[in-house]
């Protein structure tokens, strides 16, 4: 009971991977959906009861749940396998299998009839055993290993409609920006585990110990454990989508909106905020390092959230605005001291991922289901349609306001205290993460009012409609926790100090965010509640800002200039000449070395028994007569 | 004499029991129920097999006045060998089962297990007087088993030219044997080693050296003892060639290190490393260069096996325990990978009847599964991770080259990666006609019966599973490491 869950939490998603991916073509839909949502069921109970069990139990094991030895390539370089669970794994877990069971169950309605459906549940599997080998990583290297398989199964499940050209672009893009990410990742890790000889998160957690193992090394004007923290964090940036490696992720939205819920909203993507709270021990050992998160966390919130208010794909938007509130986890953690607060960034961060994931995959989700009714990403081809599709209506209305931050919605409380950390860091931060937070709530109310309100286009004689329970159960669900999950004591149960932390709205912060956001919604409600010209004529007004954006700021643009003029031309074409030339002229004159030798060769496998025991003869008589002219 | 010394040989008795059932039963069984004959044995054997894990645990005991020694390694290649000859069993139930094969079917199963407790022999024995007996029982009645298909005439010529090497190889070793028993006046592999250990190195005892490891190199088939190989393998059934390639070089092997670190490991290791250097480095260059033009699948994989030999002895020359265990994993994987090919190649032989690479082209569209379990097969045997291939050779460098500081070595295996390149070539040509061929395929769909499946099923998972877990290297490093002086 103690490994066996744990175990099943691992291989159940894996063997549903196995037999929907090898019997799957064999299966019918229904038989390989539902398969799917069984196990991926049952998985979630199992995680609910090894994390519940954690949680309300008095155990405060940080030893992992069992480790095992994976390879050993000698007594110092260990790779194991294991299930560590602490709060933030186990608060992990709770978010992707709650995700991922209802996206299962929502995809059986979303892709029906889809070319492919089976593989796209065997996908689905893989991304959640991917995903939760991750978080329950003891070592650095398993986390690797599995990072790299949530990026090759994103890869597929983005490209999963491989006869669209965009969406195999989308998929080459995302996993390209990621791997070259990754790059850094690895480096931080080959650094990391050279100075401290393990891989393991509690040694490397022993900031101290870390430090002087370091022993002041340094590159480049920076001590070496800032740079691997740096580089580790590299990879977070990647996963993460900030800036400037935050654009495979509005591309990702190509692949089936609930994977876009599952993925690139709630799991996926706080892959890196995960990393950096992983490793937080070790990056409070480096002010510079910290310092790093909170400036790229702070510059990518405020660029999503004004990219946000321009785009007209609603899946766009919402990739936007996933990407500036993975940036408030960011600041978040990049704020916390353990002098302020007791490291309430810590805890706000992962805090606000927990509410974050449910909203976020909410408004995902709802927004598939409007693209499933009008057949459209864009929001001009939708309107009015409040009263087609009232659940839809106020499960988005709900998830709308949960992360505009009203109470009594989840994200009141967890973007509180972030603004709250980042106040008690400095007022800086926290006059900036509060626009951010204005901004949040504008563009999410210019959305909803342009999807439910202002005027309808026309639909033509296919009216859109409500889709089945299995679309709707999940939207119902998961917006009843939103409005209930803000209440939960969050900082009783996960907290980086060894207290818990007991949550307490801090009134100025709380009542002024209340204030900016609702301040942003009549704002909201005032340009967008019907159609008029205002918004067009603020577009104007803002002398090419609004165009530049509505271009996400010419990034793309930007990184095609480099890699095509530049990196194409000054750098690759002379390797591929070199490749071509050098490199495959060796290769080639070993081939025809061998070939010719292989020739010259033949006369000696003449088939005759006599040449053979002559040459074997000869061969003893010379192995013996060489050695021992030679040796003596 | 003791007679309770015998107790000390519990796989050997154990494998005889199964032999004289098999035996028993073959003459005297009416003659419907022979059919039942190869279901049994591959049962008994299986029962053999599991009984040998039971004993990985005993002590390590010395009989016969030491001449006879059982360890939990030897222990552990035994039990690595029985886990192939299982398998080489399943796989051959159905050409067993052939028309043309049941009237001297009994005789299969009596002969292997008769070589194979030569091989036994061969690997507990501690004297020479032992190993020659184990050496020549399980060399002998091989060549019967060559020459099995007695309606075809190449499977003669593979006898006779394999029985006429092998003779020769025997009068090469003996002829060194005598030379050494000049020098030491025993036989004893301790008594020899503490012979050459006062004496000095001489001329006399390095000829001797060289013909003993010529000896041993026939079984091997190293270069340039290795000429009958491929003309064996061709004309032997395939099964016969699967167990020649496997079972009986994986038994020589480990025999073959035992003996040069037992018998010559202390003052002579430098004088024996030298000539494995240069026997490593032609056996591999030239196993790959001759793979490189061939077309029969069975001639293919015998110079293929010519080169894994010579990594296989990379195991040996580092002479430490780690090499031991990195040569055990070896054959382990190489079992699996090499019989994973000749499962296919089989499959494709009772079915169609076929035997050639370019027969393979287009394989995948008419077999998916065949040609899958091939390509995996390749990728391991080429070392691509992460199969298991890549593991055993990962292993086996890092083996040879563990606390050595020695240039040569490192040169050694330089050479021996450059090979590896060399082989990606003529591995992935078997893969690349199966997939990439746009013609359309040669070999007609088939149904593969079910003991063709298990053994596919075993060997593909045994590929996948050696790469993945490290239980299996892990347990054989410790072994070694506590026993292995």
């Amino acid at each position: 009971m103690e490994q066996l869950f744990p175990i099943l939490i691992l291989c159940l998603p894996l063997l549903g991977f196995l037999v929907l991916g090898l019997l799957g073509p064999k299966m019918s839909h229904k038989l390989a959906g539902w398969t799917g949502v069984i196990n991926m069921g049952i998985t979630m109970v199992l995680a609910y009861t090894v994390a519940l069990t954690f949680f309300l139990g008095e155990s405060t094991i940080t030893e992992p749940i069992f480790n095992y030895k994976w390879l050993e390539f000698y007594d110092k370089l260990v790779i194991s396998i294991g299930f560590l669970l602490d709060p933030i794994s186990a608060l992990l877990l709770i978010v992707i299998t709650t995700i991922s069971f209802f996206v299962h169950l929502y995809s059986i309605g979303y892709m029906h009839g889809e070319k492919g459906f089976q593989r796209y549940y065997a996908f689905l599997q893989l991304f959640t055993f991917s995903m939760l080998g991750l978080v329950v990583a003891t070592n650095i290297f398993q986390m690797y290993i599995f990072w790299e398989l949530v990026g090759a199964s994103s890869y597929l499940l983005i490209g999963f409609y491989y006869t669209r050209p965009s969406a195999v672009s989308a998929s080459k893009k995302a996993f390209i920006v990621t791997r070259f990410a990754d790059l850094g990742f690895l480096l931080g890790i080959l650094i990391l585990s050279y100075f401290t000889g393990t891989f393991n998160f509690t040694d490397l957690n022993n900031g101290n110990l870390v430090a002087t193992q370091f022993g002041g090394a340094t590159f480049m004007g920076c001590s070496l454990l800032t740079w691997a923290l740096v580089l580790v964090f590299m990879g977070g940036m990647g996963k993460s989508a900030m800036l400037p490696l935050h654009i495979w992720l509005p591309d990702a939205m190509e692949g089936p909106t609930p994977v876009s819920a599952l993925i690139h909203a709630a799991t996926m993507v706080v892959a890196g905020v995960y990393l950096v709270a992983r490793l937080f021990p070790l990056y409070l050992m480096e002010e510079a390092a910290l310092m790093i998160i909170t400036v790229v966390g702070a510059i990518t919130a405020l660029y999503a959230a004004i990219v946000a208010c321009t785009q007209v794909d609603i899946k766009r938007v919402l990739a936007f605005s996933t990407i500036s509130q993975i940036a408030f986890m960011m600041v978040s953690l990049g704020v916390a001291r353990p002098e302020h607060h007791e490291a309430l960034g810590y805890m706000a961060s992962m805090f606000h991922l927990f509410t974050h994931a449910l909203f976020k995959a909410l408004l995902f989700l709802g927004a598939g289901a409007l693209i499933h009714a009008v057949h459209s990403n864009d929001y001009t081809a939708m309107g009015g349609l409040r009263k087609y599709m009232p659940i839809t209506h106020i499960t988005f209305l709900i998830g709308c306001l949960a992360i505009a931050g009203i109470p009594p919605f989840s994200g009141f409380f967890s973007k509180d205290e972030i603004l709250a950390a980042c106040y008690a860091n400095s007022p800086f931060w926290g006059v900036w993460m509060s626009v951010v937070a204005g901004l949040t709530a504008f563009y999410m109310f210019r959305l909803y009012y342009r999807i439910f309100w202002w005027n309808e286009p026309d639909y033509g004689h296919h009216k859109p409609h409500e889709s089945g329970w299995v679309m709707t159960l999940p939207l119902i669900l998961l917006a009843a926790a939103s409005c209930v999950v803000g209440f939960i004591p969050f900082g009783e149960y996960v907290h980086f100090m060894p207290e818990p932390y007991h949550i307490h709205i801090d009134p100025v912060v709380a009542v002024s965010s209340v204030l900016i956001a609702v301040i942003a919604i009549a704002l909201a409600t005032v340009m967008y509640r019907k159609e008029n010209s205002l918004p067009d004529k603020f577009a104007k007004a803002s002398c090419g800002l609004w165009k530049a954006a509505y271009n996400r700021f010419y990034w793309d643009e930007l990184y095609m200039f480099i890699t095509h003029k530049i990196i194409f031309n000054g750098v690759c074409r002379p390797i591929a000449w070199f490749d071509r030339h050098i490199i495959d002229g060796t290769m080639d004159g070993l081939a025809w070395v061998a070939q010719r030798l292989s020739i010259t060769i033949r006369p000696l496998q003449s088939g005759s028994v006599q040449a053979y025991v002559y040459v074997y003869l000869i061969g003893a008589l010379l192995l013996g007569t060489i050695t021992a002219v030679c040796i003596l | 004499m003791d007679y309770s010394q015998f107790l000390a040989m519990k796989q050997e008795i154990a494998l005889l029991v199964v032999f004289l059932i098999v035996f028993l039963y073959d003459t005297f069984a009416p003659k419907k129920c022979l059919n039942a004959l190869s279901g049994i044995t591959t049962l008994l054997f299986g029962a053999v097999t599991v009984y040998g894990f039971t004993l990985c645990g005993d002590a390590s005991v010395a009989s016969f006045a030491g001449m006879y020694e059982t360890t939990p390694v030897i222990t552990c290649i035994k039990n690595i060998l029985n886990v192939g000859v299982l398998i080489i069993l399943i796989q051959a139930t159905k050409w067993n089962n052939s028309e043309a094969q049941t009237v001297r079917r009994g005789e299969f199963y009596e002969l292997l297990l008769v070589t194979l407790f030569g091989m036994y022999l061969m690997i507990s024995a501690r004297h020479f007087l032992l190993f020659i007996i184990g050496l020549e029982s399980a060399s002998l009645p091989l060549a019967a088993m060559v020459a099995f298909e007695k309606n075809k005439y190449e499977s003669h010529e593979a006898a006779i030219k394999y029985m006429l090497t092998a003779v020769f190889s025997s009068a090469i070793l003996m002829m060194g044997l005598s030379f050494i028993y000049l020098f030491s006046g025993t036989l004893y592999f301790s008594g020899i080693a503490a012979a050459v250990a006062t004496e000095g190195v001489s001329a006399l005892l390095v000829v001797a050296l060289a013909f003993v490891i010529a000896g041993v190199g026939f079984k091997l088939s190293l270069v340039p003892f290795h000429l009958w190989t491929a003309d064996v393998y061709q004309g032997a059934p395939t099964s016969v060639t699967s167990y020649l390639s496997v079972i009986s070089k994986g038994s020589a092997a480990f025999a073959f290190m035992v003996i040069l670190a037992q018998c010559f490991g202390t003052a002579y290791s430098a004088v024996w490393e030298w000539m494995l250097y240069g026997l490593i480095i032609l056996t591999i260059t030239v196993g790959n260069l001759f793979a490189l033009r061939q077309d029969n699948m069975k001639r293919f994989l015998a110079f293929s096996s010519i080169s894994q030999a010579g990594y296989i002895m990379l195991g040996i020359v580092g002479n430490n325990a780690m090499g031991a265990a990195a040569l055990m994993f070896y054959i382990l994987v190489y079992i699996f990978s090499n019989l994973a090919a000749f499962g296919v190649i089989q499959a494709i032989e009772n079915n169609t009847g076929k035997l050639n690479m370019s027969d393979y082209k287009g394989l995948y569209k008419s077999n998916p599964h065949l040609s899958f379990a091939m390509m995996l097969a390749m990728f391991s045997l080429a070392g691509i991770p992460p199969f298991a291939g890549f593991f055993s050779k990962f292993f086996i460098f890092t083996g040879a080259l563990n606390g050595t500081t020695s240039t040569a070595l490192y040169v050694l295996v330089l050479i021996a990666l450059i090979n590896t390149i060399i082989s990606l070539y003529y591995y992935l040509k078997v893969v690349k006609a199966m997939f990439l061929s746009q013609d359309e395929p040669v070999i007609a769909p088939f149904k593969s019966d079910l003991s063709e499946r298990i053994g596919m099923w075993v060997t593909v998972g045994g590929v996948l599973a050696l790469g993945i877990v490290s239980f299996f290297y892990n347990n054989i490093l410790t072994l070694c490491n506590q026993y292995f002086a």
